[in-house]
Order: structure tokens, then C-alpha cells, then sequence
């Protein structure tokens, strides 16, 4: 019995994130708007533009192989796998156990290799020129995340995410440096994976200055609903983290009732529209940086997810 | 049990033997590598019976070699998983070669040679005395060294045998001398002699040392590495699989004899250098792997990758040894074991995949292929399994042992050294780097070999590989998916070996529910790669279904978006250069790239040319010195050779005098 209130928590959880992904787009491209004195397309229009997507036909290319009509479902799917991983407003859930942290930065690169491969597949040079920066980026960002992980796991002495919660949640934590700065990495390596200003523009329309936009040129309905998706719930998936390491408060027990778990899920959607906003306003604070010139930027996030670590040596207090 | 595995080698020599007779019958081929795989799969199953029943230790001493001596025999748990590995290997790249082996013009060049290659990697693991071990070594060494010689014809392939002699010569003479030192004055030679000797922590440091450097140059660690990237590649591909899918393991396993069982208790300090080189030479291989334009040369650095994260796991294991931290010694010691036969699994695949493109097309050079994807299908997918697994991704295997390798890593605190706590973790970051890079690696490997547009008319023709070879990598692909979701079961095969090297092991894996790993404790980390890949199957399965049902499944093919110039030629895709460019331009200082570009005046039609070049360093700074000084000091002798014979009589009664004096002096 409880392993199936468990398991349904856990459907909920998956169905909430999947709902509430495309809102967060919606809700950063709207304050970017209100942000630039236009009006902007309703908080809604994400939704609006998926089921559009979905309706549609797609047109393939000629020489698309059966690996560019496979990927966006694969790269779904692992986002999906990987948002489920993430302490959302439950901690508990059976599936936390199935994979850590460091496999969930690892799922996310399996996404990203499927996406790099789509985008070599048609066989046109804006793909590729898409596919090897994010893979660059990636080679960079993946060790960030790792350092971070590190950081975070020795504090905590776990990997495992909810435990990880539950440890930050319990108040033993305190203000350290350390954390700080795996906060600082963390968010940079959020803003290069989720190919934001300043590292990459999601509304560019310039083919040549394009990174994730490049690799998915050649996708069209459903596929590229797909893949548009993903992308939301990627960034969906790393607000929850930063949220669920870093402001863990109201993040319920999976035993904790229905009004622990309500009062956990409506924390959760506060918490995301406050890092929207934020996200929001940073990106419109900023310009985007020439693509090399991007490796600074992560290597900064390196450097600090390593010292982040090595000061934990110097003091398990720091 | 050592019986059936000697006479399985004894087997596999007469096959070398018998293969020779045959050279002229067009059948033998075939025979050959069919009686091989056979042998292998003996092999194999010997390996891992062995580890399945946690048999004791088997020994036998032939009356073969220096007479006072014999040969010893022995098969312990750490030579079975190594068996293990061989035997797989050597099953896959034989089956492969059934087919593979038709194309090759000069089957006696291989032929001979193939099994007694084989035979006498099971000598070097089957060895108990330090005569046996170092003869079995170098004819290892030499047998190989004759396989890349297949294609002598091709100056390339001369230079690299070369190489690989010059440098198989130097890693056989270092290995001499560490077992000399072990062996000390008394000159007990055979393995259970050695052991019972009790070292200085500095003399087992110096043996260690000389390990590095010995077995180190067969495996391919930085510096001397340079001829495992000209040489692997040279050989025909089922042997540069089974050079670079088992040797090598060869090699490291000769490494774990000595360092975890021979040599006694190591003095902690000895596993810095053991890290630092592991994941430094993790880092370089796959940059080098990332930028060279051949592709089995790619596949061949990226060897010189996943040795340096099993070596730098046998660091971290030889530190937490040291310490006396036997679970956590286990565990580094259980990623490296399982990266080891990872590797064997995808890089073996991923060569072979190599070697059945160069069938079909002739051609290696990543710029000249291209959209293999839709000629060559099958072999286009077992490919895709290859390089996901090798790029570390969940939820195939190359993950579970990084991953491991992970969970040892962040077990560093509990060192008491400070400068290994400090040094475990920045290792780590690199080990983290060269798993992000190789996934870079393996997407311009396969999207510049199978996807896009083909490149040239080679290409556009090619047709799939035949059904023996297809088997042989269908066959590795599927152990790579199974090592993947049930890691458990290679965890647990490996555990006693773990248990003879350190003493500890980590706990029993096939106890826990849905397949789980747990390396320590529950609270501190789990990962279930088959609820993983269950995931992944039901969640895209399912969105596939529901979109294709309730949505649209409508399709249309449309030429690809142009950007306003129609007609591409397929040279303006992304090809194996620019797609490294990127990763060249942030790494140029350590890769040494450059890059000229060269524009003809105005008015002249001529093309205008972008040169991109790297180098490696090593080489341009250790070893061309290192020839350029050999080669000014034999000049300089070279007069030597053109004395009268009273000149002749001078120096050779000098040199007595001098000799004399000296010993004289010293005495």
C-alpha cells in the first residue's frame, strides 16, 4: 500500500514537472518582455505553441536517417528520467534511489549527445557548427558539475539527492563558503547548459551566432515539439536542483500528508517563479559573449567548483 | 584448472604451427580463426569458472625453459579476470575475422601469427615465475609486432613497427630490471619466492617505479605512449582490436601482479605519481583523439584515455591500501577491474566497426566518409551502441565504471595525507573532463563517419559488412548494454580478485533489489542502470505513441534548409577538422595547435588554403631530442667501425685496463 501511494506520488511528481515546464518558459520570456517595454505573448503561449507543433506535419529532410526521427524521444525521455530524479516538493520517492547526482549529470549527457548527433545527421554545416560548440561547451561545463557535485556530496556525504535534501533541509548546514561557491559554479554551469545569454541566445535568428537553435534547425512538428520540451524541462529541472540544494525549505517527506505535500508543491511553484524572474532579469542585464570567450566562463565555474572542494579540506566547517 | 588453461595456450600454439603448413589452402582462414575462437571461448569460460566458484589457486611447474628452474604455472583469481578479458576479446575479434579475414590479400601474413599471439597473452597471465613471465612478455610483444607488419608495403606501416619494436625492446629491458631488483641477490625467481621477500619501502617504491615504465609503455602511458597511436592502427583491424582491447589489459595486468601482489606493501607516496600520470594521460589521449583526422587512430588514443583512468583507479587503490582502508581500496580497485573489461567490450566493437568501414570503403580518413547511416545500417547501429558506451553515457556500461571510479574519488577525505586529499579530487575534476571529452570524441567519431552526407564516391557505395563480422560486434554491443543495466553480476565476478589484491571487497551486489549497485552504503550513493534504461525505454516509448496517436503522424521529406545557397557541395558539412575546431582553439596551448591560413593576392584564382596542425609534445620535445642525441653520438662512434686491426687490439686491451682499474678502485 505504501509502496503504490509511493509510487503514485512519484506519477504526480513526474506529470507536475512535465505541466509546469513550458509555464516557466513562458513565464522568463514574459518578463524579459516586460522587461524591454514590449508586451509579450502570454505566460500561456509555450503551451500554445506545443500543441501547435504537435499538430502539424513534419517536413524531414532528404537525407535524415532513421537516428534524427529517433533522437527527440530519446532526448525526452532522458530529460524526462533526469527531472524525475530531482527532488521537486517530495523527497523519498522510490525512484530517487535508482540514480544520483553524478548519473543525473550523466543523463543529461546522453541527452546532449543525441541532440549533438541529430544535428550532424542532415548532413548541412549549420548542424555541425551547433553540434561541436555544445560539445564544447559541454566538455567544459560536465567537470563544473561534477566539482559542484563534489562539494555538495561532501557536505552532505552523499550523492544521493534525497539525502542530500534532507541534510541541507535539517539546519546543520549553516552559511560556508564552499557552498557559495558551488552555488556561483552551479549557476553558471545552468545558464551554459540551458544555452541562455550570455553563453547562447534562445531567440537569435542569426544562423552563424546559433548554438542549441543550429543543431535543431532542420526539426519541425512534432520532433521539434519534442525537442522544445526537453529544453523546457531542462530548464525546469535545474531551478528544482538549485532550489532543492540551495533552498531546500517546504520540501515534504513522501510520508507527509496531503497539506505537507500541497504546501511543499505550491513552495515549489513560488520557488521557480522567483528564479524565473531572476533569470529573467540577469539575461536581460547582459550581453551575450562571443562563443570563445565562453570557455572563461566555465572555466570559471571549474576553478570554483574545485576550490569550493578543496576548501571543505582545509576545513570541514568552510 | 590451470591444466585445461595451459593446454588451451599449448593449443593455440599448434594452431600457429599448423596455420604455417597451411599457407596455401584458400579454406585455412577461415579454419584458423574458427579453431581460435573456439580456444577463446575455453579460455573464457576457464576465467570464469574460476571467479564463479572462488576456486583456490591451481599451480603446475613444466619441465621447459632454464633448467634449474621450469616453467611455473599458476591460475589465481586475478589471472582469471584477466583470462576473462582475453578470452572474450580474442572470441569476438576471431569470429570478426571469419569474415574480415576474406579481405585481407595476404592471409599468411596474419595467420601464423594470430593465435600464437593469443597463446602467449595467456602465458604472461598464466606465469608464476618471473623467466616464464618476461619470455612470454616479449613474445607477446614480437608476435604483435609482426602482425603490424601485415601491410609492409606501406612506408607508414614500416615506421611504425619500428617504433613499436624500439619501444617494446625499452619496456622489456625496464621490466628486467624490476624483476632483477625483486628477485635480489639471491635470485629467487619464481613468483612465490619473490613474495616471500620483505623490501624497504623505498626498494618496492623503485620496483613500482620501474613497473610504471615498463608495463606502462605496453599500456600506453604518457610519455610513452607515441607508438601505441602509429602502431594499433597499422595492424589490420581485427588485431588492432585485440592490440588495443586485450594487450594493453596485458600490459596493466602485469602491473597489478607486481604492485598488488608481488612486491608487498607499498609506501603511500608512490600512488601521487600513479594518479597524476593516470588522469593526465586521461586528459591528453582523448585530446589528441578529439583532434586526429584518422579514424582508428582516434580509437587509438582514446585507449591511451581509458588506461590512464584504470591506472589512475589503481592509484587511488594503492593510496587507500597504503592506508590500510581495505573496503575503499576495493572499490577503486573494482572500478579499474570493470573499466578494464569494459574497455575490452566497447573499444574492441568500436575497432571493429573501424575495420568493417575500411572494408567497405577503403578508407579510414574521417574526412572522406560520411552517411554510412544509410548504407551500412547495421553495423551504423552496433556502432551507435559502441560509442555511447564509450562515452560514458547511462545507461550502457562505460557509465558504472566511471561512475565507481566516482564514488572512490569522493572517498578521499577520509585519507590522512593532506596532499592526497588535495590531489584525489583535482584528479577527479580531470577524470571528469576526459569523460565530458570523449563524449565529444565519439560525436564527431560517428556523425562524420555514418551521419551526414557521404563525402566521396567510396562512400556513397558502400554496402554492409558481411554476417560473421556483424555477429562478432552484435555480439560485444549486447555485452556492453548488459554490463550496463545489470553491472551487479561484473562487480561480483570481479570481487575475488579484488579480495587477493586488497584483501577487502566491496559488498555483494546481487543481493540487492531491482538490480542496484551500491559500491558502500545505501545512504551514500546507489544506481540502478536497468531501472534507468526502463525508464528511458517506457517514458520515450510511450511519448512516441501518444504523440504518433493522438497528435499528427503525417510526414513529408523536403529538401534540408539551404540558408540561400542551393547545391552544397557535401565538403561544406562539418567534417572531422572543423568539428574539432572548437575544442582545438580552447586546448591549443597543450595541443600545441596552430592554424595558417594563406590567401592568394587579388585577382589570382587560386584556392585559398586554412592549415590546421597539433602536435604532440612529448614527441617533439623528448623524443626527437632523444633521436636527434642518439643518432650524433653513434655518428660519432661511426668511426670506430673503420679501424685497423692493431687499432682494434689497442681498444680492446684499453678498455680491459680501464675495466680492471675500475673494479680494482671500487673493490
Amino acid at each position: 500500500m505504501e509502496l503504490t501511494g509511493n509510487l503514485v506520488l512519484q506519477a504526480i511528481e513526474m506529470l507536475v514537472v512535465l505541466a509546469l515546464a513550458p509555464g516557466l518558459t513562458g513565464l522568463v520570456r514574459k518578463v524579459k518582455a516586460r522587461l524591454t517595454r514590449r508586451r509579450g505573448a502570454s505566460v500561456l503561449q509555450p503551451y500554445r505553441d506545443l500543441l501547435r507543433l504537435l499538430r502539424k506535419e513534419v517536413v524531414l529532410a532528404e537525407n535524415a536517417s532513421w537516428l534524427f526521427r529517433v533522437s527527440p524521444y530519446m532526448i525526452f525521455a532522458a530529460t524526462w528520467v533526469a527531472a524525475a530524479l530531482v527532488p521537486t516538493f517530495a523527497i523519498g520517492l522510490h525512484f530517487n534511489w535508482t540514480a544520483d547526482l553524478i548519473a543525473l549529470v550523466a543523463l543529461l549527457g546522453s541527452a546532449r549527445f543525441f541532440l549533438a548527433l541529430a544535428g550532424m545527421d542532415v548532413g548541412t554545416s549549420f548542424g555541425g557548427i551547433g553540434s561541436s560548440r555544445e560539445m564544447m561547451i559541454g566538455a567544459l561545463a560536465e567537470p563544473a558539475m561534477l566539482l559542484m557535485a563534489f562539494t555538495v556530496a561532501l557536505v552532505a556525504g552523499s550523492t544521493q539527492l534525497s539525502n542530500i535534501v534532507a541534510f541541507m533541509a535539517s539546519g546543520e548546514v549553516g552559511i560556508r563558503v564552499s557552498m557559495g561557491m558551488a552555488l556561483i559554479a552551479l549557476i553558471i554551469v545552468a545558464i551554459a547548459e540551458n544555452a541562455r545569454i550570455p553563453v547562447d541566445n534562445p531567440a537569435t535568428h542569426l544562423e552563424l551566432t546559433m548554438v542549441h537553435e543550429a543543431m535543431v534547425l532542420e526539426y519541425s512538428g512534432r520532433h521539434l515539439a519534442m525537442i522544445e520540451m526537453a529544453a523546457s524541462l531542462k530548464l525546469l529541472l535545474y531551478m528544482a536542483l538549485i532550489g532543492c540544494v540551495f533552498v531546500p525549505w517546504g520540501i515534504a517527506p513522501a510520508d507527509a500528508g496531503i497539506s505537507g505535500l500541497a504546501l511543499g508543491a505550491a513552495l515549489f511553484v513560488i520557488k521557480l517563479a522567483v528564479g524565473g524572474t531572476m533569470l529573467a532579469v540577469f539575461e536581460t542585464s547582459i550581453a551575450k559573449m562571443r562563443v570563445f570567450r565562453v570557455p572563461d566562463f566555465l572555466g570559471a565555474a571549474l576553478m570554483l567548483g574545485l576550490l569550493g572542494t578543496l576548501l571543505l579540506f582545509v576545513s570541514r566547517s568552510l | 584448472m590451470i591444466a585445461a588453461a595451459a593446454g588451451i595456450a599449448l593449443c593455440l600454439l599448434a594452431l600457429s604451427v599448423a596455420a604455417t603448413a597451411m599457407r596455401g589452402l584458400t579454406a585455412a582462414s577461415a579454419a584458423v580463426y574458427a579453431a581460435s575462437a573456439v580456444f577463446c571461448l575455453a579460455l573464457a569460460l576457464v576465467g570464469i569458472w574460476t571467479l564463479a566458484t572462488q576456486a583456490d589457486a591451481s599451480a603446475m611447474t613444466v619441465p621447459v625453459g632454464l633448467p634449474w628452474l621450469g616453467a611455473h604455472l599458476r591460475l589465481d583469481a586475478l589471472s582469471a579476470v584477466f583470462l576473462v578479458i582475453l578470452g572474450t576479446g580474442g572470441v569476438s575479434a576471431s569470429v570478426f575475422a571469419i569474415g574480415y579475414g576474406r579481405h585481407e590479400h595476404e592471409p599468411h601474413r596474419v595467420l601464423p601469427f594470430f593465435p600464437g599471439f593469443l597463446a602467449a597473452m595467456t602465458l604472461v597471465l598464466l606465469a608464476d615465475d618471473a623467466f616464464t613471465f618476461l619470455v612470454s612478455w616479449e613474445v607477446m610483444s614480437l608476435l604483435s609486432w609482426a602482425l603490424v607488419l601485415t601491410h609492409h608495403r606501406d612506408e607508414a606501416t614500416r615506421t611504425a613497427g619500428y617504433l613499436y619494436l624500439v619501444m617494446a625492446g625499452f619496456g622489456t629491458m625496464v621490466l628486467l630490471l624490476a624483476f632483477g631488483l625483486m628477485a635480489g641477490a639471491e635470485g629467487g625467481y619464481d613468483f612465490a619466492a619473490i613474495r616471500a621477500v620483505t623490501r624497504s619501502p623505498g626498494l618496492a617504491a623503485l620496483v613500482l617505479a620501474l613497473m610504471m615504465v615498463g608495463a606502462g609503455s605496453k599500456a600506453g602511458l604518457m610519455p610513452l605512449h607515441v607508438w601505441l597511436p602509429v602502431a594499433h592502427p597499422a595492424a589490420p583491424s581485427h588485431v588492432s582490436a585485440l592490440m588495443s582491447g586485450v594487450m594493453t589489459k596485458v600490459a596493466l595486468y602485469g602491473f597489478v601482479r607486481v604492485a598488488f601482489d608481488l612486491v608487498g606493501p607499498v609506501p603511500w607516496w608512490m600512488s601521487v605519481p600513479m594518479i597524476v600520470i593516470g588522469a593526465v594521460t586521461a586528459v591528453m589521449g582523448i585530446l589528441f583523439a578529439n583532434v586526429d583526422g584518422d579514424g582508428k587512430r582516434v580509437l587509438a588514443y582514446s585507449t591511451i584515455e581509458n588506461i590512464g583512468v584504470i591506472f589512475a583507479a589503481f592509484g587511488l587503490s594503492l593510496a587507500f591500501r597504503a592506508n590500510g582502508m581495505g573496503p575503499l581500496a576495493a572499490l577503486a580497485l573494482t572500478a579499474g577491474l570493470v573499466h578494464a573489461v569494459n574497455h575490452m567490450l566497447f573499444k574492441s566493437l568500436l575497432f571493429m566497426v573501424a575495420g568493417a568501414v575500411l572494408n567497405a570503403t577503403g578508407r579510414r580518413d574521417l574526412d572522406g566518409l560520411g552517411g554510412l547511416i544509410h548504407r551500412m545500417p547495421k553495423t551504423a547501429f552496433l556502432a551507435l551502441v559502441g560509442a555511447t558506451a564509450i562515452a560514458a553515457l547511462p545507461p550502457l556500461n562505460g557509465f558504472v565504471s566511471e561512475w565507481l571510479l566516482f564514488q572512490a574519488v569522493l572517498q578521499s577525505p577520509q585519507l590522512p595525507q593532506p596532499g592526497l586529499q588535495f590531489l584525489v579530487p583535482a584528479a577527479g575534476a580531470l577524470l571528469a573532463l576526459a569523460a565530458a571529452l570523449a563524449a565529444a570524441c565519439f560525436v564527431r567519431f560517428y556523425g562524420v563517419i555514418f551521419l551526414g552526407r557521404p563525402r566521396s564516391d567510396v562512400a556513397r557505395n558502400a554496402a554492409d559488412s558481411d554476417g560473421w563480422s556483424l555477429a562478432a560486434m552484435g555480439g560485444l554491443a549486447l555485452l556492453c548494454v548488459l554490463a550496463g543495466i545489470v553491472p551487479g553480476f561484473l562487480i561480483d565476478l570481479v570481487a575475488p580478485a579484488v579480495e587477493l589484491a586488497v584483501g577487502a571487497r566491496v559488498p555483494m551486489q546481487a543481493g540487492n533489489s531491482w538490480f542496484t549497485v551500491v559500491p558502500v552504503a545505501e545512504v551514500r550513493s546507489s544506481y540502478s542502470g536497468f531501472l534507468v534504461m526502463t525508464f528511458i525505454a517506457i517514458s520515450g516509448g510511450a511519448s512516441a505513441w501518444l504523440v504518433h496517436r493522438l497528435a499528427s503522424r503525417r510526414l513529408r521529406r523536403a529538401p534540408a534548409w539551404d540558408c540561400g545557397f542551393p547545391n552544397a557541395d557535401p565538403v561544406t558539412q562539418y567534417g572531422g577538422g572543423s568539428f574539432a575546431q572548437p575544442i582545438r582553439r580552447v586546448m591549443a596551448p597543450v595541443l600545441a595547435a596552430r592554424e595558417t591560413v594563406t590567401i592568394p593576392p587579388p585577382g589570382d584564382m587560386a584556392a585559398a588554403r586554412h592549415r590546421a596542425r597539433t602536435e604532440d609534445l612529448a614527441w617533439t620535445r623528448i623524443y626527437l631530442p632523444l633521436v636527434t642525441a642518439v643518432g650524433f653520438v653513434a655518428r660519432r662512434f661511426n668511426a670506430l667501425q673503420f679501424l685497423t686491426i692493431r687499432r682494434y687490439l689497442g681498444l680492446v686491451f684499453g678498455s680491459l685496463i680501464l675495466l680492471l682499474t675500475g673494479l680494482t678502485i671500487w673493490n
